[in-house]
């Protein structure tokens, strides 16, 4: 079998259009990949570095871990560190600094915290420990919704009682409406994260781009989609256009996967949610329906009210909502490193501060 | 049928210690019979050589022979799970120690071991393990002169812990190290990379699928012994374990203070490593390998090292995957097929899998 990925790597062919990129832009232009995922992989293959100058790529707040609450994090502390409680979670979650503390010293300290890999398997921990609660950290965007709201409908099919989630997740087409009803914003042109419009369709941006006469081009992830997202924007943004193209046909669609949108909307509804340095944003996160409220740890568990503290080095939200870059930080690769972050971008490998440290510091 | 007149012997009868059991017991950290037993039924019968053999509570060993000098490592080994595809913790703690000495250009010789047990520890796999441990002694030509056992109540250690010490001689004029890379010099790695890592987390069930990978574990003295006997001018070995090989790398160019840069294309990675850690957001460059050696020396030696390594075991797929720059604060640069460059950093913690 041929590997499928292998001409979507192609050097020359990314270069080639790269170069027409080089070619077409007469003017400075700022460019956002809103996905963490696509911020990796244009550091990991180096391709700002193939940008011309005039363009800026603006890296986007679409890293589940970085925008989680300080509330939600300091919570899941405190329930992960109950005698009572195997809390379960996605394994980036595990470094992201809360006030003082992260899930690995919760770990260290006796919590009985376990990686996953999907929510599922947080059912088959509830199952084989009875007498536990099972607690899931419900992080991520509308890509990590379908597979949380069908573990919830699978629990409660199945009367399964020591399983509840936390629940973060968050939905990417509010927080585009945050940062371009922002006056500091500075993007005039979006790349749409592939794998979210995957599920949700692109029909949901169509509003925005039309609202804000700004171009969002729906972008894969492997170095040909990236470079094809970014000539297909520059296109558009020479052209004086702003319409919403689908670069990424291969798995998108404008309606998307609609059995995964009803198991969303089954499960969950839109809430007002906190993201992390940047602030609250109305309907931007999923809740859990009145039917299924039952499943939510905090109404469980009783917490504590704790006081929240960020570092004031870091400037995480700015970097979050794309008015800074990673490396306009003070505490850039000084204080903060991945190894002692002290800002949740420097910790996933999605984190935009954290792709910086490991693929863009100047060689010298 | 005549019915038995012997009368059937329940009830209360004198309690016959149980002399053989499938786990171990405290009995067995005794000191006493049930030690003796285990060390002659397990260890001795496995790994038997005259100065073991001796059952003293120290052993001599032979004063390195003129010119020589006696190089010595000690490595604790605690994997979980005991068992993956491609070896054991027995294999493991074998050669781990003795890739050690042999990374300071020396002949590994002896080692002593410290076996740690778990009460209740399965006897047979115990069994499996210290056959696995005297196959991999006799594949680096090393003996076992000295070894312990203890063991521990249940939950106070996790089934079995090693602690191996290695001792070796090396040509007294040998400067063999990490800081003595030079601008110039040629990188080579021995063969593909992150097998190990992939290996022990699918053990583990950290994949929740079947990647196929093996764990490249192997004594690697004989690929060392073959580079030096040819007189080439070796400057820097290391085997790349916990933090990769770019970790490794990081490490070296900051001891010898200069730069390194990689050709990404040129760095190989078996099919199976690179697309499992491409679906859980893992890098390659930073799994673990348990097989494996850096080798830095001068650049016009480059194909008679290759050579050498093509037709000797474990370094049959060995590659030039770099160079080494100007003297500097010690980077690592990986160029990639893009034309690109990015900077190769520690590994920062553990390697945590990313979410979409």
């Amino acid at each position: 079998m041929t590997d499928p990925t292998a001409n979507l790597r192609d050097a020359s062919l990314t270069k080639s259009i790269l170069a027409e990129v080089r070619r077409i832009t007469t003017q400075p232009w700022n460019i956002m990949e809103i996905c963490g995922g696509q911020t990796h992989a244009i550091m990991q293959y180096g391709l700002d570095q193939l940008l011309p100058p005039e363009i800026t790529l603006i890296h986007g707040p679409g890293c589940p871990v970085c925008v989680t609450s300080l509330q939600a994090i300091e919570q899941g502390l405190q329930i992960a560190s109950r005698p009572d409680v195997i809390f379960t979670t996605f394994g980036d979650m595990l470094r992201v600094p809360g006030n003082q503390a992260d899930l690995f010293t919760a770990r260290s300290r006796g919590a009985d915290v376990r990686v996953v890999y999907s929510p599922l398997d947080s059912l088959k921990i509830a199952n084989a420990n009875p007498d536990k609660q099972v607690v899931f950290f419900a992080i991520g965007f509308e890509t990590t919704a379908p597979t949380i709201a069908s573990t919830i409908l699978t629990a409660s099919r199945n009367g399964i009682k020591n399983f509840s989630i936390l629940p973060a997740n968050v939905l990417v087409p509010p927080a585009m409406h945050a940062i371009l009803s922002n006056p500091a914003n500075r993007v005039q042109g979006f790349l749409a994260a592939g794998h979210v419009c995957a599920v949700m369709g692109y029909h949901e941006y169509l509003p925005i781009a039309e609202q804000y006469q700004i171009p969002i081009v729906v972008t894969g992830f492997e170095p040909v989609d990236l470079a094809t997202g970014l000539l297909v924007t520059v296109q558009q943004l020479e052209a004086g256009q702003h319409e919403v193209t689908n670069a990424y046909p291969r798995f998108v669609t404008r309606e998307g996967n609609q059995v995964a949108q009803k198991i969303i909307s089954q499960v969950f509804e839109p809430v007002d949610r906190q993201w992390r340095g940047i602030g609250t944003i109305p309907l931007s996160g999923l809740g859990l329906r009145p039917g299924y409220a039952s499943f939510n740890a905090l109404s469980r568990f009783e917490l504590d009210q704790t006081p929240l503290y960020e570092s004031p080095l870091c400037i995480a939200g700015k970097v979050l909502s794309g008015i800074a870059k990673p490396i306009d930080c003070p505490a850039f690769g000084k204080e903060c490193t991945p190894a002692r972050p002290l800002g949740a971008p420097m910790v996933s490998s999605e984190g935009a501060c954290a792709a910086y440290y490991r693929y863009h510091r100047i060689p010298g | 049928m005549k019915q038995s007149n012997i009368p059937a012997l329940e009830g209360p009868t004198c309690p016959l210690p149980i002399a053989d059991r499938g786990q171990i017991v405290l009995g067995h950290g005794s000191g006493g019979q049930m030690t003796h037993d285990l060390v002659r039924d397990v260890f001795q019968s496995r790994l038997a050589n005259p100065i073991l053999n001796a059952a003293n509570d120290a052993a001599n060993i032979i004063d390195a022979p003129p010119g020589k000098r006696l190089v010595v490592s000690t490595d604790a080994h605690i994997v979980s799970p005991l068992f993956f595809a491609g070896g054991d913790i027995g294999r493991l703690a074998v050669c781990g120690t003795v890739n050690d000495v042999a990374m300071l250009g020396a002949e590994p010789r002896f080692l002593t071991a410290t076996f740690i047990l778990e009460e209740g520890f399965s006897i047979q796999e115990l069994e499996l393990i210290v056959d696995s441990f005297a196959e991999a002694c006799r594949e680096a030509g090393v003996e076992l002169i000295a070894a312990d056992t203890k063991v521990t109540e249940k939950g106070k250690s996790d089934k079995l812990f090693i602690n191996t010490t290695g001792f070796g001689w090396a040509d007294s004029n040998l400067q063999i190290g990490g800081e003595q890379a030079k601008p110039g010099d040629a990188v080579i790695i021995s063969g593909p990379v992150g097998n190990h890592g992939i290996a022990v987390a699918e053990a583990r069930g950290n994949l929740g699928f079947s990647s196929q990978v093996r764990s490249d574990i192997a004594p690697l003295n004989h690929l060392v012994k073959a580079l030096l006997e040819a007189g080439l001018d070796v400057h820097v070995l290391r085997d790349p374990t916990r933090g990769g090989l770019a970790t490794t790398l990081v490490e070296i160019a900051r001891q010898s203070q200069v730069n390194i840069r990689l050709e990404e294309e040129n760095i190989p990675i078996d099919k199976p490593v690179r697309k499992t850690c491409e679906l859980l957001g893992l890098d390659p460059l930073y799994m673990a390998n348990e097989g494996k050696l850096i080798l830095i020396l001068p650049g016009d030696q480059t194909d008679e090292a290759l050579r050498l390594m093509h037709i000797t075991r474990y370094g049959e797929a060995a590659k030039v995957i770099g160079q080494v720059l100007e003297p500097s604060k010690g980077q690592v640069w990986l160029q990639t097929p893009f034309g690109t460059t990015r900077v190769l950093e520690m590994l920062a913690g553990e390697m945590l899998p990313r979410i979409c």
